[in-house]
């Protein structure tokens, strides 16, 4: 069937089979490849997007229910002004090893940080607690985002930090 | 405010920012199922229902008219083409498809190649297998049992479930000791069936071009170049014809060692379609069929004196390998380095012995950030020296102390053949508990017991010690090989004429951050900037031979092999300096990045203008080749040992058993330390699967042989939640063989944690006289041993 799915502010129109999940819909249809599959049931969150602005498991997400709606993914996060504080916390917390839930992970941060600009540790666990990360016993994950929310809103040109030393 | 000099990067060791992540934090990574190629195929597995059957018949006439497949693969189609079955890392054979019978709940019994993978899933509900159902052999314990059915009745002469026996140590005078011994304190302990779980499942993508004859492989591998030469020896196609490629790989932790049938059929459906082919498999797949962990069910003794100076340590295993014996370890270690058991401690004697046993479950076992099972070694000793701990009513971490090995002993010779290369325990142990506030920890604990004999509360509180010492950095090639292939690593530098330089290695990381730490090896011995330099690894046609990313080994052997070949380089760079300055090469001296005269600090050359130099006219003393580049193959001379002590705190609810984690302190020493974020972040992961393990994490099965833990809906994973927030410390006891004194630290936390955990849950748990409990320890598990019914956590059974 016919649908038409907004994904970073970009309209795609694709003729799918119903039964195409939202995942493999950004993955195989649209070459979006940063948002990843891990386990089919909602427990790892490695593939979660927004879908209208909310944090959605995309494995359990059928891409006719994003049918004229708005999809966010970590392609998106990076604007023309620069990486989200988000990107350039997890970089400078080294909140990633494999990267292979990160863009999920980052996803839920944008989305508390939006709704809360300034959550504690423990906010911020209860908030990733539905996705799993099996190299960071989720220690610099949460320092990330915390970084994160201490920038604010701040984008910057560059990835300056990739030239800077971590915090110890 | 920072200075502008403490943002600069360091060239060298240091807290530099990942190279790697730019492309991950923007989605720009590439993992196997990113890979598209044009009019490629997709490929679906089916697996037996059953843990034990016959297969009467397998038709797949309609999933061959299915109009979207391609091909439909059986055993028999496999069998015509002499891959039906496949050698594993152990000596024995699997499966790829299977012929005869299924021999555990998971086995992949046929291979559908369509256009999608849709339609390759729909195809296998077309499939229609006739199966004999026969009983299985679920229980380790009754795998020996005279009347068990035998599994492997394909291989020749086989009339039980017996794989090998192996023991180590002195059995005569082991036992001498334990005769005379004041005290001797024993245990069962199971370390329960566990699943690495990486996000990322496994996968493949094969290419065969038809016109080259040049197979290439995309695929989940932690040791790409092993893999080329299996491919080479099962399929028979020639070495130089295959290129297999890791590209990025969301975790490994041991699960991407082994070649699963699921690549071999992609293999094989790529040469018979003339197609790229990809399979990955799903996260039941994952869980069900590829390579689990431990399944060692272990009872240990321990003498001591009476004042607890531990003698001696006797331990007999029985090793539940599955229905294949295909666990990932050096040929002559059936049991892995399970032979360290004897931990930090300075004994008189020890000695084991393991039976390793077929059962009707999948094959695996050295799969889980195991360092070769010294996971189960170290969860054996530091369980044991906790019931010793309690027998004798002293403090377990003072009783460690008075064991440890002192720093004068080292290089120390084990009474099982180890040669540990350094450490200084005592000191480690004290950071620990100094950290942890240890005696502050027992005084709260003792209010508390108060306040529960009272009436007052029912939370219970819990202070759990281990010490560990790991043997890590497979291996000196004359002990240690994989399938006859040594575990020598090679690795090349080459520097451009401009000073920027490319270093290829034979590992390959899964997370690890190669690209980044081994930039900064290369860095710290040549003076160049980590991001002048590019490192490659994990495509066999753009690296040189080496054994791959497992056992905490790259930085012990491919590490190494970096500096080595940085400082091979530094000599050649030598050479073209004294060429360029007109003096005697013995006349320079070497500071970071640059070779000067000595006595004459002006009057040197950087790296950078000897590499211009070296591509130059310039000329050159003779038989010195221009260039600037080297290679090298290291050999390791020894393993090495870090070695760590770990303090976790846990309250218990006595009213439903639930555990929470409340502290955990972490002193890890794993000699020198390139890029301390990173060793600590691989610490806070190997932490997390910790508690994971001793809280959460089992693969249990009923007695028909049902995997009780096929998705993560069972397969219960350590979240935010679980865990603490990791409190880490550092000691640093420089390897004294390893060219930059580092040791390996990729599995340090995870052999050296669950046993603090479930010190700590047991030691909560005292007053309910409950001297030991198995992993997982769920509220259940809790409950039951509180009421002195402890669970058999590995079987569906009460």
């Amino acid at each position: 069937m016919e649908i038409s799915v907004t994904v970073n502010g970009q309209t795609y129109q694709r003729d799918i089979e119903p039964r195409l999940l939202l995942v493999h819909f950004l993955r195989d249809e649209l070459g979006l490849t940063g948002t990843h599959w891990g386990c089919d049931t909602s427990n790892c969150g490695a593939c979660v997007v927004w879908l209208e602005g909310v944090p959605v498991k995309s494995c359990t997400v059928l891409a006719v229910m994003a049918d004229g709606r708005a999809v966010r993914t970590v392609e998106g996060l990076e604007d023309e002004v620069g990486l989200d504080p988000v990107q350039r916390g997890f970089m400078a917390c080294h909140g990633l090893q494999c990267g292979f839930c990160t863009p999920g992970m980052m996803m839920t941060a944008r989305w508390l940080l939006d709704r809360d600009p300034d959550p504690s540790e423990e906010d911020i666990r209860e908030a990733i607690s539905g996705q799993v990360c099996r190299c960071t016993g989720y220690e610099n994950i949460v320092r990330s985002i915390r970084w994160a929310a201490e920038q604010g809103v701040t984008r910057k040109e560059s990835d300056v930090e990739s030239t800077s030393e971590v915090p110890a | 405010m920072t200075t502008t000099e403490e943002h600069a990067s360091p060239v060298g060791y240091g807290r530099l920012q990942r190279k790697e992540d730019t492309r991950f934090i923007r989605g720009h990574g590439t993992y196997v199922d990113d890979i598209t190629l044009p009019g490629m195929l997709h490929g679906a597995v089916l697996r037996s229902p059953y843990a034990h059957a016959r297969i009467v018949s397998i038709d797949t006439s309609s999933a061959d008219a299915h109009p979207k497949v391609k091909a439909v693969i059986t055993g028999e189609t496999l069998a015509g083409l002499n891959l039906a079955w496949m050698p594993t890392l152990s000596q024995d054979v699997q499966a790829v498809l299977a012929t005869d019978k299924v021999r555990f709940q998971g086995q992949e019994v046929a291979f559908v190649i369509a256009e999608d993978r849709y339609s390759a899933r729909d195809a296998l509900e077309l499939i229609d297998v006739d199966y004999e159902p026969l009983p299985p052999v679920v229980d380790a314990l009754q795998a020996l049992d005279p009347d068990a059915p035998v599994i492997r009745d394909d291989l020749e002469g086989r009339r039980d479930n017996h794989i090998f026996d192996w023991e180590a140590g002195e059995s005569a005078r082991t036992d001498e000791v334990f005769a005379a011994a004041d005290v001797v304190s024993e245990q069962d302990m199971l370390y329960p069936r566990v699943h690495p779980a990486p996000i990322e499942t496994c996968g493949a993508v094969a290419d065969m071009d038809p016109v080259t004859g040049k197979l290439t492989v995309w695929t989940t591998s932690q040791a790409p170049h092993a893999h080329r030469t299996i491919y080479a020896l099962v399929a028979g196609l020639p070495e130089h014809k295959i290129r297999v490629v890791s590209p990025d790989i969301g975790g490994g932790f041991g699960n991407k060692v082994g070649i699963y049938p699921g690549y071999v059929c992609a293999v094989v459906g790529s040469i018979l379609t003339g197609k790229p082919v990809k399979w990955v498999e799903d996260r039941s797949e994952n869980l069900m069929s590829t390579s689990f962990a431990r399944d060692y069910h272990m009872h240990g003794e321990i003498a001591s004196t009476k004042d607890g100076k531990i003698l001696g340590i006797r331990v007999r295993v029985l090793a539940d390998h599955g229905a294949f014996n295909g666990t990932a370890q050096p040929t002559k270690f059936p049991a892995g380095f399970f032979g360290v058991f004897t931990g930090s401690y300075d004994i008189e004697a020890a000695h084991c012995s393991v039976v390793g046993v077929y059962t009707n479950k999948a094959p695996g076992g050295v799969a889980y950030a195991c360092s070769f099972r010294i996971t189960e070694a170290v969860y054996l000793v530091e369980r044991l020296v906790d019931v010793l701990a309690y027998d004798l009513g002293v403090d377990p971490a003072e009783l460690r102390l008075r064991n440890l090995l002192r720093p004068d002993q080292f290089p120390y010779q084990s009474k099982t053949g180890w040669e540990y290369d350094s450490g200084d325990y005592p000191r480690t142990l004290g950071l620990a508990t100094e950290m942890a506030h240890y005696d502050d920890l027992r005084a709260e604990q003792a209010h508390r017991r108060d306040l529960n004999s009272a009436g007052l509360s029912r939370d219970l509180m819990g202070i759990g010690v281990s010490f560990f010492t790991e043997a890590v950095g497979a291996g000196p090639r004359k002990h240690m090989d994989i399938l006859g292939l040594g575990m020598a690593d090679g690795a090349e530098l080459r520097v451009h004429p401009t000073g920027k330089a490319v270093l290829r290695l034979s590992c390959q990381t899964q997370g690890q951050g190669h690209e980044t730490t081994f930039a900064q090896i290369v860095a710290e011995e040549l003076g160049i900037a980590p991001d002048d330099i590019d490192v490659v690894h994990g495509d066999t046609d753009q690296t040189p031979f080496g054994l791959g990313t497992y056992g905490s080994r790259s930085t012990p052997v491919s590490g190494a092999a970096a500096a080595v070949v940085a400082r091979r380089v530094r000599e050649r760079a030598k050479i073209v300096a004294s060429a360029m300055l007109e003096v005697n090469p013995d006349d320079l001296e070497w500071e970071k990045g640059r070779w000067f005269v000595r006595g004459d600090p002006e009057a040197g050359k950087s790296i950078q203008d000897i590499a211009m130099a070296a591509h130059s006219t310039l000329e050159l003393p003779e038989g010195v080749e221009g260039h600037l580049d080297a290679t090298c193959v290291y050999n390791p001379p020894n393993l090495t040992y870090p070695f760590g002590a770990y303090v976790c705190v846990v309250d218990v609810d006595a009213d439903t058993g639930q555990v929470k984690v409340r502290k955990f302190v972490a002193v890890d020493d794993c000699g020198v330390r390139i890029n301390p974020t990173i060793v600590e972040g691989q610490v806070h992961g190997g932490l997390a699967d910790g508690v994971g393990m001793a809280l959460m994490q089992v693969m249990a099965f009923d007695e028909e042989g049902n995997h009780l833990g096929g998705s993560f809906m069972d397969y219960l994973l350590p979240t935010a939640m679980e865990c603490p927030s990791w409190e880490l410390g550092e000691t640093c006891t420089p390897s004294p063989h390893h060219p930059i004194g580092a040791k390996g630290i990729g599995e340090s936390a995870t052999v050296g944690s669950p046993a603090a955990v479930v010190n700590a849950v047991v030691d909560a748990l005292k007053p309910y006289r409950v001297r030991h409990a198995d992993m997982p320890l769920t509220p259940a598990a809790v409950w039951r041993a509180m009421q002195g019914r402890p669970l058999r956590t590995d079987l569906a059974i009460s």
